[in-house]
Order: structure tokens, then sequence, then C-alpha cells
């Protein structure tokens, strides 16, 4: 061994492996314009479908007439309903047991369905086209408030099911009802609030909102006739279910369905699940014979794709008079639109709701939720909630507000008092979660020492004086939160998506010259999984993270895999792909022994290399074996160096945060400005710091839109009136705080890398830190609960009726 | 989300593109800019069939003195009001307004013709251009000249004939030390006003000599709080006078109810937006 | 269907073709120029994914005709490299400070940042989130851009990067 032999820290620098900020693979063609998203696909012959879209919330369908359309130079085919029954695609399944109209039936159900779908040659006379389309509608009385869908007289949405007393999920108590899901114990939570010195009740809603990635849905769809084949590029956060259930519904058989997944503008849930689009644009390359794009607009993905929230949760904690949580009851009712076309697991309507005992160590809780459909668009998980996790993250954080507030207690110190000890990790929730990891204490005291915050509740005190004493119109609040979620859906027993098991899959193949290729069934919409996964493989295999390609998307070539969403991604994906690697790991020092002429024991791993124990200056490095893999394996063993991992996780992981939020609010216009945001986050082990602090900004800044101003809001008549972003706030650069992360590193003990995942978290914490600081604004002049989203006119509002403007 | 068909005219000076108005009659639009008729092409809302586009007439464009007033071309963009230092030494309230209009693209290629043409209840300029004084001058037929008080009569109605276009717009340049301001309330950067409020003042010995104010989209046109004004003048801008002044100005406002707030809340925001442009008007007047 | 011919600048070289005259340019450039790298995200104008650099102006390529753009000079994120092939400082600033992750907004925001720098080299801050108020992102919350387009200030400058103390 010579001097100029580079140490192991030197070596494993140079191989940009996990734990460092790895620039990203991605950028390079990103910065030069030259992704490839599906409205840059261009195949010979295609031609461009455009939607007719119903202004009516609930009507009758009583004629539609195409003659028009059709006769319009360059239109080459109109679809309606009638179409589609003839090859059984007037409804489609959805993923939560439910179906759903392609094109309307009869009815419409909720403002801007599709009604037909007209091809063109162009997308501008697709547009003209659409706008020729006749339709005769009988306006019908319609319901968008979910808490009187289950009224007596309540307009009936779905004739379809009407005198269904089943649903997919149980029983069904009107003909408005979905589903009444339940987990916890009501017996046990009855019981410990009867004996409970001071209680909580609150309605806490969770508005609806939608994920508005910048780029829309969208597709291309060609069918070869010859070969009987169907390619279906589209914006799809899970391909492999897109094909299986394009398969299903279509009749194709699965090994003729070719689903890719380019370049994704964004998911946050909105590009899940399958949309009349798809559907239409899939029938309509079959019938010309052609390929068929479709890609919507900004209106029509606001107003009819996957939604989030709509929940209303009435939420109520039992605690003893100094503060120790005996009981959480919620009864939630969820609009789902007005069909149910959640992504949600096969087996959990409410998705992952009970997650909502959150941080703390509560003995007793039920949960009840009960789905309602209304005159809206169908949905309701989406928008980086791992299934509904940033539902109960909300309500537990505004209700243990509230119940600090009545105790009189700092929230702060009512949580930490709460909060589960590390001595109970893994610790079984009152729901049945085992919680993997954590030290939350650690994570409490470290958040309460970077933000000063007995120091910021001294300086709120002192402004509340003066402003008591008219000195100052600005009200300061500060908002504090601990949150555990739970994602990385996850284990077979648990989790399946219309049957098929929610493991995920890597497939390493290791190339003669020490390079390779990694295909994984998860998909990236902008987190960066070709720079992170590599990362991983480069620490297991000690071969440079730039010398392997990481591939997603294309359903032919990646192993089968439930996609990208509920950070899932790492949990599951970046398991496999670990176990993948050790699988490689293992032939490898196989070879190196039998090329050292040792026994494999007498091997020991340092960084990229096997080098004999005791021995150093005997080694093999990984790229001298990948060699030896294809030129002289030992006797007996086969050559290559590959292997695929499917990963069904043992359990969900549990990243967890506490974040602090300090704001001031003037009073006389409401306006809010966010003074200071602290996040600290726990993901187990750190792949990419620079990537985990880029999902931080980016679903903190989601969080503060939701907070602070968004809603999809329709009117009595079911007019969505924030359709467009005219109206629907996406904060700009002005308005989107200054953010700063922190962390505690906690790896969970089940996962083969202890890594937990962290998309969704900034959504989970963020959402409440926000408000929780708008709500502690007030508390001093005795509001217990202010509603979000806390724009503008809303904050005076509550300003005014606490008789701050006399 | 594409516009519906339309043929596309360029004439070079402002007499041909009369002429093509008064030629291709009602369906005919003009465009400057186009950031307010083209977004409503595209969601057709307007369907216009021709399209008489401004942006080649050179008499159209440029800040100029005349005399004691400032002329500015109907098809000057907001970005070359910014940049004017004419406009920031003479009516530095131009530039500010401009400032808070839309985006830095937008502001790239609106125009100030287009801002204070359509009666847009929601565009920043015409209040601006009613608490200044301004004129527009238009020429059709004939030319003539119009009060911008005069000139907004309801939501997108205003005294402009149809085959007119507005050239110019002439507005007279306030005192040396003025004082100005125009605070405007927004949900967001690039939004519509909340509401807002303009306000050139000038003060003596500490009290207001002479007051303008004008109040964006509270009402289905621009406001000119005459009164509020009168109120305020020969005041020191003292607590109690600024009080009466706001109730007087909330008093003519009419507001729509939308995703910015119900009537009551934008009504009430009018009267803060006054109450804080008269006080950063009087910071900045001199004496 | 009428049409007529349009002749424009792009990225340096002279092309012309017919279009119908509510062809918007966003299309012009992204189906029959091929230049896919401008992207269409709302249909308001808000979102500023669609902005290219025309005759020295940041201008919102979908809310204008191809016709109204009849003989200028228009630079897209195709055209950005350096003449010898090298990344722009924008372009290597974003991919230093992380400042994209789906890259839909990014080609926008790299033009509009461009012609912010040539208006103003040494922004603040403040300025630089002022000056991008125009182009909505999704993913970064924007930190990221802000610190790509102080890089890429500097760099131009020629001078260290700082990055500011958190």
């Amino acid at each position: 061994m010579s001097d100029m032999t580079p140490t192991s820290a030197e070596r494993a620098a140079k191989l940009e492996g996990m734990g460092c900020k790895r620039k990203r693979v991605e950028d390079v063609r990103f910065t030069q314009g030259k992704g490839n998203y599906v409205d840059d696909i261009k195949l010979p012959g295609m031609l461009y479908g455009d939607f007719t879209r119903s202004p009516h919330a609930h009507a009758r369908v009583k004629k539609i007439d195409t003659t028009k359309a059709s006769a319009l130079p360059g239109v080459v085919s109109v679809i309606t309903a009638e179409t589609l029954k003839t090859v059984n695609l007037a409804w489609m399944p959805t993923l939560a047991g439910d179906v759903q109209m392609v094109l309307a039936d009869g009815k419409v159900l909720f403002q801007n369905q599709e009604v037909a779908f007209v091809i063109a040659e162009d997308r501008y006379t697709a547009a003209d086209a659409a706008e020729l389309v006749e339709v005769e509608y009988e306006a019908l009385p319609c319901n968008v408030d979910p808490l009187k869908a289950m009224a007596k007289d309540a307009p009936v949405i779905r004739e379809d099911i009407k005198d269904k007393k089943e649903g997919a999920h149980g029983p069904r108590k009107h003909y408005n009802h979905i589903f009444n899901w339940q987990a916890g114990n009501k017996a046990a939570a009855d019981a410990a609030f009867a004996k409970a010195d001071v209680t909580i009740k609150e309605m806490i809603v969770y508005p609806r909102v939608h994920p508005c990635p910048l780029e829309t849905c969208q597709c291309v769809a060609s069918f070869d006739k010859v070969k009987g084949e169907l390619t279906l590029y589209g914006t799809f956060q899970a391909p492999h279910v897109i094909r299986t259930v394009g398969s299903l519904i279509s009749k194709i058989p699965e090994h003729k369905i070719h689903v890719i997944a380019p370049d994704i503008g964004g998911g946050f849930g909105n590009k899940v699940g399958a949309y009349p689009g798809y559907i239409c644009s899939i029938v309509a390359s079959i019938v010309t014979g052609r390929p068929v794009k479709w890609t919507e607009d900004r209106i029509e993905n606001l107003s009819t794709t996957a939604f989030a929230r709509d929940f209303h949760m009435e939420t109520e904690i039992a605690c003893t008079r100094d503060g120790k949580i005996l009981g959480l009851r919620c009864n939630t009712i969820a609009d789902h639109g007005a069909f149910d076309a959640c992504a949600n697991a096969t087996k959990w309507p409410a998705g992952l709701f009970s997650i909502i005992s959150g941080s703390y160590d509560i003995p007793a809780a039920h949960v009840s939720v009960d789905g309602v459909y209304t005159n809206k668009a169908p949905g309701g998980v989406a928008y980086r909630c791992s299934f509904r996790v940033t539902e109960a993250a909300y309500a537990i954080e505004r209700a243990m507000d509230i119940m600090a507030q009545k105790l009189g207690m700092d929230p702060a110190d009512f949580r930490m008092k709460n909060l589960i000890r590390r001595e109970q990790f893994p610790y079984t929730s009152a729901f049945g979660w085992v919680y993997d990891s954590g030290d939350y204490q650690t994570a409490l005291q470290k958040a309460m020492q970077a933000v000063n915050y007995s120091k910021l509740r001294a300086e709120q005190a002192q402004r509340q004086e003066a402003f008591k004493r008219g000195e100052t119109r600005e009200l300061m609040g500060i908002g504090v939160i601990f949150f555990t979620e739970i994602v990385g859906a996850g284990p077979s027993r648990n989790c399946d998506i219309l049957g098929i098991a929610m493991f995920d899959s890597a497939e390493i193949r290791i190339h003669p010259t020490g390079s390779g290729i990694c295909r994984l069934g998860t998909k990236s919409q902008g987190q960066g999984h070709e720079t992170t996964y590599a990362q991983i493989i480069a620490t297991e295999l000690g071969l440079p993270a730039d010398n392997i390609t990481v591939e997603e998307g294309n359903t032919d070539t990646a192993p089968y895999g439930l996609g990208t969403y509920g950070s899932r991604s790492t949990p599951v994906s970046g398991a496999a792909t670990a176990m993948a690697c050790r699988k490689i790991k293992a032939k490898a020092q196989m070879i190196a022994a039998y090329m050292l002429e040792v026994h494999d024991d007498d091997l020991e791993w340092d960084v990229d290399r096997f080098r004999v124990k005791g021995n150093p200056e005997r080694f093999k490095t990984m790229t001298e074996l990948a060699w030896a893999a294809y030129h002289e394996v030992p006797p007996g063993m086969e050559p290559g160096l590959e292997a695929v991992d499917y990963y069904d996780p043992p359990n969900f992981t549990f990243p967890f945060g506490a974040y602090v939020c300090v704001v001031d609010v003037d009073v006389d216009t409401g306006m809010i400005k966010v003074r200071r945001f602290y996040a600290l986050d726990d993901c187990g082990t750190r792949i990419n710091p620079m990537i985990i602090e880029g999902q931080i900004h980016g679903g903190l800044t989601e969080a503060f839109g939701i907070a602070m101003g968004q809603e999809i809001h329709y009117d009595d008549d079911g007019n969505v009136t924030t359709a467009s972003l005219m109206d629907y706030f996406l904060p700009t650069a002005v308005e989107t705080p200054h953010w700063e992360t922190d962390w505690t590193t906690t790896p969970s003990p089940h996962h083969p890398i202890g890594a937990k995942g962290v998309g969704e978290s900034p959504n989970v914490g963020g959402v409440p830190c926000f408000s929780n600081a708008v709500n502690d604004a007030f508390k001093f002049l005795g509001s217990t609960h202010i509603q979000m989203p806390h724009d503008n006119w809303r904050t005076w509002m509550a300003a005014d009726k606490l008789g701050l403007h006399q | 989300m594409v516009p519906g068909a339309f043929a596309y005219h360029r004439p070079s000076s402002i007499e041909e593109a009369v002429g093509l108005l008064s030629k291709l009659g009602e369906d005919a639009r003009v465009i400057a800019g186009g950031h307010s008729l083209i977004p409503m092409m595209k969601l057709r809302l307007a369907s216009p069939t021709n399209l008489i586009d401004l942006g080649n007439i050179a008499n159209l464009k440029g800040i100029r003195e005349d005399g004691a007033e400032i002329v500015i071309g109907a098809t000057t963009t907001q970005h070359e009001m910014i940049r004017s230092d004419l406009l920031a030494r003479k009516i530095p309230i131009l530039r500010e307004t401009s400032l808070l209009i839309a985006d830095p693209q937008v502001r790239y290629v609106g125009t100030l013709g287009g801002n204070i043409a359509n009666g847009d209840p929601g565009n920043d300029m015409p209040a601006v251009m009613i608490c200044l004084g301004a004129t527009y001058e238009a020429k059709g037929k004939n030319e003539r000249r119009m009060a911008a008080r005069e000139f907004y009569q309801g939501a997108y109605f205003t005294a402009l004939e149809p085959g007119e276009i507005v050239t110019a717009i002439r507005i007279p340049v306030p005192s040396a030390g003025h004082g100005y301001a125009y605070e405007k309330l927004k949900r967001k950067v690039g939004d519509y006003a909340t509401a807002a409020a303009a306000v050139v003042l000038t003060m003596s010995g500490g009290k207001v000599t002479t007051c303008s104010i004008g109040l964006t989209n509270v009402a289905e046109t621009p406001l000119w709080a005459e009164e509020a004004a009168k109120i305020v003048t020969g005041s020191t801008l003292d607590a109690a006078t600024v009080k009466k002044a706001v109730a007087s100005a909330e008093a003519v406002t009419s507001p729509a109810s939308d995703g910015r707030g119900p009537a009551q809340y934008r009504t009430k925001m009018a009267g803060v937006m006054l109450a804080r442009a008269l006080a950063r008007a009087r910071e900045r007047a001199g004496a | 269907m009428v049409t007529s011919q349009v002749s424009m600048t792009v990225n340096g070289k002279k092309v012309e073709q017919l279009v119908e005259p509510r062809t918007l340019l966003i299309h012009f450039l992204r189906e029959q120029l091929m230049l896919t790298g401008q992207h269409i995200g709302c249909d308001t104008s808000h979102c500023g994914a669609c902005t290219v650099d025309l005759d020295g102006k940041s201008v919102k390529s979908c809310t204008i005709f191809a016709v109204q753009a009849n003989g200028a000079e228009i630079r897209t994120i195709e055209g950005m490299a350096n003449s010898d092939g090298t990344l722009h400082a924008l372009q290597e600033g974003f991919r230093e400070m992380h400042g994209l992750q789906c890259g839909f907004c990014t080609p926008g925001m790299i033009m509009r940042a461009y012609r912010l720098l040539q208006e103003n080299p040494s922004p603040s801050e403040e300025e630089i989130r002022f000056g991008i108020s125009g182009n909505l992102c999704r993913c970064t919350g924007y930190q990221n851009i802000v610190k790509a387009i102080q890089f890429a200030a500097a760099k131009l400058k020629g001078v260290p990067y700082q990055e500011a103390a958190e």
C-alpha cells in the first residue's frame, strides 16, 4: 500500500453516497429546457381531445347534440356516454370501491363534469368544437354542504346506487352516505371522558383545497391496431397501477399495455388516480386509429380533479386538571363530492386518519368518520396528505391548543407533558399503530431553545399590554406544534390498492465496467429520485453515484411498484434498493473470496472494497468485482451482477417534527405577516440534506398557502368560485416567508437504512402551526378557535367579533 | 383556453386605426398590451371578430411635458412609466401605483391606456387619474377630451363612444413639494385591490391646503371622494378629522362581495387605506 | 382558417412560419418551432411558466399572439447557454443552489431572472422576490431560487458568491 492510497473517508466522499448534498442529476436537463413532459410529446398523426363540460352542479342531461361539433372542419370524432357504453366504459371503478361516470350518463353531478369529448386535428379546433356540442339540461336542486347531505329531504346525488344499503365499506345510512369507518375503543374513550376533570370539544374544519401542481393532468394515448397494443404516456404518479386498472377495465391484456410516465411537473397527489381524460383518450385512439393527446387547462384541473381535505372534525380531548390527557374522540363528516374517488388503500376509506392521537400518549381514543356525497368534484385524498394524516394532525394540534388554553397552560408545556417518552418506543397507540422510533422531548427542547421560546412569550406579553393601552394595532401570535405522521404505505397485511399489496421494488444491474442501472416502481415528480436512489447504491455498493443511472416510470422495464405518494418512496423503494444492493454485495463477496482465495468470512467491507481481515493490502474493489462477474465467476455460480427486490415493509415509518411560527396580525386590515418559521424535522437517516431541505421549503410553502388563503369554494348553487389562479391563492415569492430548517435523527429500526421519508411532513406540521399562531394572537382576548383559511377578511371579521374595531 | 378566430390588423397611424374601427363595427376591439383583453379572449368571455393592434403606432407613445401638464401616450407601458425620470420627479404617485399593478411581466406590456380605458373597476390607474384631475384625449370621428372624473359610468361602461380610441392622457402636474400616496390592500402581489386609495395633497404651516382622493375597486366605477377631501382640507389631519373623512369615504362606496371579502369589509378597508394614504402623503409633503 | 406569415428571430435564428391570428406565441414556440422548454401552467396569465425574453422585455408568451411578435427578437431557455456551450450563470446557479425540483417553472423562472439581472445586476433579496413575483413555483418555496439568482448575479459580476448567514 503506497502513501497515495486515499483514506476511507476520502474514498467515501468521492462516492457521493448517503448523507451528502449531491447536486441533482435531473437539473442538467431541466435548466436547459430539455425536460420531457407529456405535452412535449408529439407523435405522428396525433389528434387532440377536449371536453364539453357541464355549467350546472346538478342536472339531468336531456339531450346531447353533437352535429354541429362533428361538422366543424378538422373534427375527427365526438364521444359521449353512449359511445363509451358500447365498450362498457361509460363508468369506471374508482380506487375507493365506488364507480364514477367517465362522461355524463343521464345526469351531471358537479359543475364542469365531463359531458362530451371532441377529437380534432389541432387543439384550437378541438376547443372550438367543444363549444359547439349542444346540451339540453334540466337543472336539479343541488347540495354542496356535507353537513346537510344526510338530511331527510336532501337531493339524491347518486341515483345509480340510491337503493343500495351496502357500500364498498359496509352499510349506508342514507342515500347520500358512503361509509362509516371507526377505529379505537369507544367504550374506553367514553369512560375517560366521563371521569375527566376538563374536556374540550370543537368543530375543526379543514376546508376543501387542491394540490394545484404547476403542470396539469395530461396524457397521450396511442393504440396500435395492428399489434393490438396500447401505449399510454401520462402524468402518472403510479404508472403500474394505471396499467393494471387500464387492463381490467379495457380488457386489453396487461402485457399489451405500455404505460410511460415521463417527466412530471409536480404531483402532490393530484396525479395518482385515473381521470375521464385518460379513458376518453384511450377510447378515442382506438376509435380513430391515431394517437390522441389530452391536456387539461388550469380551471379544469382545479374544478374537477383530485381535491384534498373537506373534513369536518368534531374533536374532543379529556384531561385531568393538571393537564394529563385521558382520552380523545373525533366524529368526522368527510365530503367526497359526487363520487368517492379517493386514492386510499382499500381497507382504509378514511385513510390513516387514526394517526390522530399524534405525538401524545393518549390511553383511550376513538374516531368515527362518515363519508358523504355532495354536488362537488370527486376525490379527497391528495396534496401531500399521507392519506388523511394532514387532517388528523390539524385536528389534534388545534385541539391541543384549545385544551391548553382552557387549562391555562402554555401550549408548549402542555405538549411536553403529554409527549410519548423515548423509553416508550416502539410505542403502540390507542389505535394500534406501532410507532417505530422517536425522541420527542429532545426535539421539542431543541426547537424551544432555537427560537428562544420564553423570550418570545415575554415579548408577546409586553405587546399584549401595549395593545390594551392602544399603543399598537398589531397582535403577536406564537404557534407551536409537534406532529407525528405515518408514511411508507405499506405492509401487505394492512395495505393494498385494488387488491395489489403495497410493496415496492428496485431492480439493479451492474455492468462489467462498474457502472449500473437501477429501475424502481416509484415515480418522482420533482423529489429527485434520479439523484437520491443512486446515493443509497453508492453507499451500499461502493460505486460512485455518478455511475448509477436511475430510471422510473416505464412499466415495461421498471419492476412493479405502487408509485410515489404518501411519502412512500424512501421507506419502501429505498428499502428495496438497499436490499437489492445487499444481494449484489453478497454475490460480490463470494467472488472476492474466490479471487483472493480466502473464505467469505475472512473478508470485511471497507467503503468500496472487500479486504482480507488483518491483511488490508489484499482487497478487491466493487469495480473489479463487477468485471469479474462477467469475466470469471467461481465454479457453479452464474455470471452477471444484478438483483431485484420486492420489499414488503414490516411496518409504516413515523417521521415527526417540532415547528414554531411567529406572526404579527394587523387587526385593522386582517393582514398577517409571518415573522419567523422554524421547522425541526426528524425523518430518520438523511440521504441528501439539500433535497430534504428543499422538500421542507416546498411543503411549508404549500402549508402557508392552505392556512392563509386557499380554498376550493362553492356557492349555494354549486358554482366553483375559486377555479382559476385569479382566486385560488398560490403565494408568490413576495408573500412566502423565509424558512429555517433543523433536524434530529432517530433512525427507523425496521428500515434497512433507517430512513423514514419526509416529503409530506412539512404540510402535515405546517398548516396547524400557522393556524395555531394566528389563533394564539387572539387568545388573550378570549378567542378559542378561528377557522382557517386565515385570509385578510376572515381575520378581520374575527377581530371585529372581538370588538377590536370600536 | 384558446381564443376563437378573428382577423388581425396592425395599423401604423391613429387615423388608420380609427378608420378600421369605424369600418369593422362593434365586434372589432383595439388591443394595446392585450393583458386585459387576451385573457378574456382565451376564456371566451370576449370574442371580437377583429383585433386592431395599436402597438405599431408611434404617436401613441411617449411621455412629454406640455406647459403645466404632462402628456402620456396611450400605449405607454407601466414599465416605461416606472423608468421615466420625468414622472418620478413630477408625478411620483404614478410610479408608486404602477409598481402595484400586476407583476413584472405584465408591466412590461400593459399600457396606461389599457388600464384606464375599459372601465374595469379593478384597475388601479383610473382612481389615480381621477385624483390627479386628468383628461383623456380621444380620437374617433372627431378629436375630443374628457375629464377622467366624468369618464366612468359603470362597470366596463365609459364615456368612450364606439369608434373612438383614447390616444393620450393629460395630467396637470401637482405643485412641487406635494404629498402623495397610493395605498393598496390586496390578497397578494398582482391581485386587484381589495380596496385602494389615491391621495394627492399640499400642506402649508402644518395644515392641508389642497387635497384630492380617489378610491379603487369599491364601487362599479373608481370614485372621487370629493367630500372626504373637503373635510380634511384646512385641517392638520388630526385623528378626529381623518375619522370624519374616512366615514365620508366609506359612505360613497358600494363594493362587490367576492373572494377578497364581503362588501362590509371592503368598505371598511377603503377607509383604512384612505387613512394610511393620508398619513403617508402628509409625511412626504413639504412644509 | 386564415393564416398569415410571421417572422421573428428566436435564439439568434431567423424563423418564418404560417400562423392563425389567434395562435398564441407559446403554442408557436412549442409546437411549430419545437421549443418545448417554456410551459403552460394556467389560463389566466398568473403563473409565468411561459415567460420568454422578447425585445428586451420579460413577456408571458401565453398572453401574446404570434402575430404581435412579428419582427421581434426572442430569447428562450434553449438559447441561454453561452456561445461556447457552457451553461449560463443562472442555469449553473439553479443547480448549485437546488433552485428547482420538478423543473416545470424553471425555464420561465430563469428567463425572468435573466431580464431581472439585466435591469438590476445587484438585486437585494427583497428586489429578487419582487422581481420574480410573476413566476409561481409549487415545489421549492422560492428560498433556493433566490439563492440561485444571487449566485448567478455574483458570477456575472465576477465576484465570489457569499451565501447569506441563516
